[in-house]
């Protein structure tokens, strides 16, 4: 690793080491025009980091480009450390989600733990105080000892280091599927809370301003992580383990407090976190987002190990550093802020008129390269995209009910699948109180957080059901934007706005490519039809394990606003007497079912089918009745269909029960996924305002005080008679019981 | 009333305890740095949750050498009310201001929940407003908070009431006979895991915490009425 | 120069879940001879020459800080090293 052993440019080039870093030739060849000479092996390693896809999107810009990223009340789109949505009273809510799947995978605690501590910083480089975070995880099937191990190792990565920040972590989801098992999903998002006019950007911004560094010295760790996040995981991964870098999220915890003190100086132009392609990220797109150039000193980086190269120094994914840019003779106050904290703060260049990134080390120039070419001008590729046979063969099927005749039974079955069950023993683990403003804890449609000395709040949700988008991405894709909205509404909030984590495989074979492409157009339509705009997000691909691609995942991350404390809505049932809605009629939908899924072992057929229009005006007329203060309970119906809806309805442990009457085709109405349903209870007093405002509502049932859920068909022949308690046990045990 | 709220790096409940102070209990409250030398305009000292110092060594090891504890000391010895809850409990513990150590709790997981405390002594200047006896709600939020102490403290624990709150069902942590509060000698310094400072408020599940701050600042009126 | 190397485990007569959990572990990987797993930490100091007894400097911090003596036990080694 020393210096004396660096290939020369013309090794680079004849030997074609570029290709070992990332670089095709097409990509190589590009850069030696750019520059007009052939790199030297540093300049490399800046374009494979800067031209990776986690780094410059070049496979799926095409794609992303399709998303509505603009709306009334956006402030900030995609294009900065986390997009931002105006709340009013000068307040605005700060949020992205991001994934760090590969990582997870090699060293499962630290790569979730980093994970979270990476999407931290991207939200308080923006200025604003983080206040929940969320996660979004999927695993192979709970029934061997190397899933159990990633699965138990993820939560507690994600628990040591939200725990030890502060942050309360209120909600997530989490999927087992077998499609997972080699490559796991670790997607963590966090919301923030700022002041309009403390909003910062990632800009170096002012010739002859100063470069600092701040935070945790740079080490050998995560070299080429944004590299490896970009290419599939094969056998050898497990020996690239030294790509994955260590958390210390006490150090983040000061650098956050240090940092939300410094951007109430003037002196401060610019900040932004070092994440993946560390140095190198940060400094080409703050001086490229301004117009400007950068030359750092690599000698003045405070580095943890001896005899670091300037191409180890601008690679390391070492975590919990920040570069910032301040004006040009107040260094000292920014010193003073830091080592408050403990904190060195450490000038390590300066803002340039010239546009290129140049280094020095050592007393001679390492790099001379321009930071636009850098940041912007890495390749775009428009991938092939062909349609898979599996597609048109799933299209031409109908799925027909499955046959049952134990009601009760399967009900109970459904809840103790893991996907469906309580996910208690994880967020058990999760400090998701701290700060005391959580209202509405993990377990729930979305987390509410309020926002204090406000008589508001905010309802937050992570939600996709893959199996839907392998078997119709486009479907799929509306459902999972649409599912999040839901959730949203129900716990009484105005959906804002989203950030999304799209999961795929390898861009590079036509079916997935199809599949991205499928997906986001999905999104990109119920997104316009709900308004939710993207304002941010990341992309993973390559999740594939030895050629297998895990289900198309693009994971929605949406915020909605409470504009009234009194609006908060659960979804448990309140008290006996109350009636028991439906919004929605079932039709014989099963592909992609948690109850195919049960049965079969696998999933085929169609996926359930969404009407947008419907799924907006249902949204709409709940909100409002919720406003109204019409509404005792709200549920959406989901995974497993209307029978588990209503059986969670009942966890309150509040020894309420229900009478439900069930309408048409029994197996349909109990357990079909079909979209756009709710399950609502109201007072008696509330029943005609709410028919009337609601008009797809239907009345099934009443809330009773005796803790049996019984459902019975039309004739008034039982179906299902079962002690609530005995549903409870089958779904809170089913991990727990997993894992023992 | 005015109270400290020490502010170690990487304390992260200092929040919670400052605003249950100034907007539940509405008592004057101050966030105090670690490196502070004087705490003498303070009548009640208050040592928050978190991880100081990233919890690393031990929870609390390092934090009990800031120079703020010599301060922290002091007030104890003069009799000021000092409560620690949960990572501050485990300072006091180590700064030998109460007895006994913490260990990892006995699943080996960080839990967090609301669970039901009794309380075993509804005569000290912590739970005066509460009744012996009385079943509350506190949720706890910690990895290590499975109390331990020798058999001779134990005894001296119990011989001198300083047990002050139990858990009331199951034993989350696996603490020493259930033990989640206990109390100095002197019956001023008082060190708990659970976190009255997160039940003050019912929108968020439970105000049963509240009337821990308001025995504090009960006593304290009446003895300086006395004073007075 | 002196190397040091602390050990500290829990005292005996302290439960000790991590070890429990890691020596049922091991049973049910059929290590079924391993009677008892005990988990410490085990720390490394670079202690400048010093004119002060090391041995006592040593000790004093492991009582002070690096050992909780209500719950661990503590040991060490020192050893000198000559810088080359």
């Amino acid at each position: 690793m020393s210096l004396m052993l660096e290939p020369s440019p013309e090794m680079i080039k004849s030997e074609r080491i570029f290709a070992e870093m990332g670089l095709t030739d097409e990509e190589f060849a590009m850069v030696e025009k750019i520059l007009g000479r052939t790199p030297n092996y540093t300049e490399t390693g800046l374009f494979s980091v800067m031209w990776s896809e986690h780094c410059s999107y070049k496979n799926s810009k095409p794609v992303l480009s399709k998303f509505p990223v603009t709306g009334k009340k956006v402030l900030q789109g995609p294009g900065e450390g986390a997009g931002i949505v105006d709340i009013g009273d000068n307040q605005a809510v700060v949020f992205k989600i991001e994934s760090h799947n590969h990582p997870s995978a090699i060293e499962p605690y630290q790569g979730a733990a980093t994970g979270v501590g990476g999407i931290i910083r991207d939200v308080f480089s923006m200025g604003s105080r983080p206040i929940a975070m969320l996660n979004s995880l999927r695993f192979g099937e709970l029934d061997n000892p190397r899933t159990k191990y990633l699965f138990k190792e993820v939560v507690a990565g994600i628990a040591g280091y939200g725990n030890c920040m502060g942050i309360p972590t209120v909600g997530g989801e989490i999927q087992f599927d077998p499609s997972y098992e080699g490559n796991p999903l670790v997607n963590a998002m966090c919301v923030g809370l700022i002041n309009h006019h403390e909003i910062q950007k990632g800009q170096a911004r002012g010739i002859g301003n100063t470069v600092m560094y701040v935070g945790a010295k740079t080490g050998r760790d995560g070299i080429h992580g944004a590299t490896f996040a970009s290419e599939e995981l094969t056998e050898t991964s497990e020996a690239k383990r030294p790509a994955v870098q260590v958390g210390d999220p006490f150090m983040e915890k000061l650098l956050l407090e240090a940092c939300l003190d410094l951007i109430k100086s003037d002196a401060l132009v610019g900040i932004q976190d070092m994440g993946a392609a560390g140095l190198t990220s940060s400094s080409a797109e703050m001086a490229s987002k301004a117009g400007s150039g950068i030359e750092m000193n690599l000698d003045l980086i405070p580095q943890r190990e001896t005899g670091m190269t300037a191409y180890e120094m601008m690679l390391s994914e070492s975590q919990e550093r920040m570069l910032i840019v301040v004006k040009k003779g107040r260094e000292q106050e920014i010193r003073e802020i830091f080592s408050k904290y403990d904190l060195e703060a450490v000038a390590v260049g300066q803002v340039t008129k010239e546009k290129n990134l140049k280094l020095t080390h050592k007393g001679s120039i390492i790099a001379n390269v321009p930071v636009d070419a850098l940041a912007e001008e890495a390749p775009v590729y428009h991938k092939p995209s062909s349609e898979p046979d599996y597609f048109r063969e799933f299209q031409a099927m109908t799925i027909p009910a499955p046959q049952i005749s134990d009601y009760k039974t399967t009900l109970k079955d459904l809840l103790s699948q893991p996907t469906i069950s309580s996910k208690e023993w994880v967020y058990d683990q999760y400090d998701y109180m701290v700060r005391t403003n959580t209202v509405v804890a993990p377990g729930s449609d979305a987390a509410v957080v309020r926002i204090r000395d406000t008589n508001k709040a905010l309802a937050m949700t992570t939600d996709c059901n893959s199996r839907y988008l392998y078997l119709d991405p486009e479907m799929g894709g509306k459902i999972a934007v649409a599912e999040a909205a839901r959730n949203i509404i129900c716990s009484g909030a105005e959906p804002l706005a989203i950030t999304d984590c799209l999961n795929f495989g390898s861009p590079e074979k036509p079916e997935i490519f199809w599949q991205i492409e499928k997906a986001t157009d999905g999104m990109s339509e119920a997104c316009r039809t709900l308004q939710t705009p993207v304002i941010g997000g990341n992309v993973s691909l390559y999740n594939e394990t030895n050629g297998v691609a895990i289900y198309p995942t693009p994971v929605i991350g949406m915020v909605g606003l409470i504009s009234d404390l009194a609006h908060i809505t659960t979804q448990e049932f309140k008290q006996a007497g109350d009636l028991i809605y439906v919004i929605g009629e079932a039709k014989s939908e099963f592909g992609g079912s948690e109850l195919q899924k049960m049965i079969d072992g696998k999933i085929s057929g169609p996926a359930p089918v969404i009407d947008l229009a419907v799924e907006q005006k249902r949204q709409q007329h709940i909100l409002q009745a919720i406003q109204l203060g019409l509404v005792a309970s709200a549920h959406d119906i989901a995974e497993g269909g209307f029978a588990v809806a209503a059986a969670e309805s009942l966890f309150g442990q509040n020894g309420l029960g229900a009478e439900i009457v069930i309408k048409g085709d029994v197996i349909s109405a109990l357990y079909a996924e079909t979209q756009s349903r709710f399950i609502l209870s109201i007072k008696p007093e509330d029943k005609e305002g709410f028919e009337a405002l609601v008009e797809d509502a239907s009345l099934v049932g009443t809330v009773t005080h005796d803790a049996t859920l019984k459902m019975v068909n039309e004739a008034g022949i039982n179906l299902i008679d079962v002690d609530v308690s005995e549903l409870h046990a089958a779904w809170k045990g089913a991990i727990p019981c997993l894992l023992n | 009333m005015k109270f400290a709220v020490i502010v170690f790096p990487g304390s992260n409940c200092d929040v919670d305890m400052y605003h249950a102070i100034k907007d539940e209990l509405g008592e004057e409250a101050e966030y105090v740095w670690h490196t502070a030398d004087n705490l003498d305009q303070f009548d009640g000292i208050l040592l928050p949750g978190g991880f100081s110092y990233g919890d690393y060594l031990r929870s609390g090891a390092i934090a009990r050498f800031s120079t703020v504890m010599t301060e922290v000391v002091k007030a104890a010895n003069a009799g000021k009310p000092v409560l620690g809850i949960c990572n501050g409990f485990q300072i006091l513990l180590e700064a030998g201001l109460l007895p006994g150590a913490m260990r990892r709790n006995r699943d080996l997981k960080f839990i967090c929940r609301p669970v039901q405390l009794q309380v075993e002594n509804a005569e000290t200047a912590f739970t005066n407003s509460y009744s012996q006896g009385d079943v509350i709600n506190i949720p706890v939020a910690h990895g290590e908070g499975n109390y331990y102490c020798d058999e001779v403290t134990l005894e001296t624990l119990k011989a001198n009431n300083q047990i002050v709150f139990t858990y009331k069902g199951d034993n989350p942590n696996g603490s020493l006979e259930k033990i989640a509060g206990i109390i100095n000698q002197q019956g001023n310094v008082l060190g708990m895991m659970p976190h009255p400072e997160r039940a003050v408020d019912s929108l968020l599940g439970s105000n049963d915490g509240l009337m821990l701050f308001q025995s504090i600042v009960k006593n304290w009126r009446e003895s300086h009425v006395v004073n007075a | 120069m002196y190397k040091v190397k602390v050990y500290i485990t829990l005292r005996e007569s302290v439960l000790d879940p991590q070890g429990t959990a890691v020596k049922q572990s091991l049973h049910s990987m059929t290590y079924n001879q391993v009677q008892d797993v005990r988990i410490g930490k085990y720390m490394e100091l670079s202690i400048e020459d010093t004119t002060t007894d090391v041995d006592q400097l040593v000790k004093e911090m492991c009582e002070r800080l690096l050992a909780n003596t209500v719950i661990e036990d503590y040991r060490y080694d020192i050893e000198e090293v000559v810088a080359l």
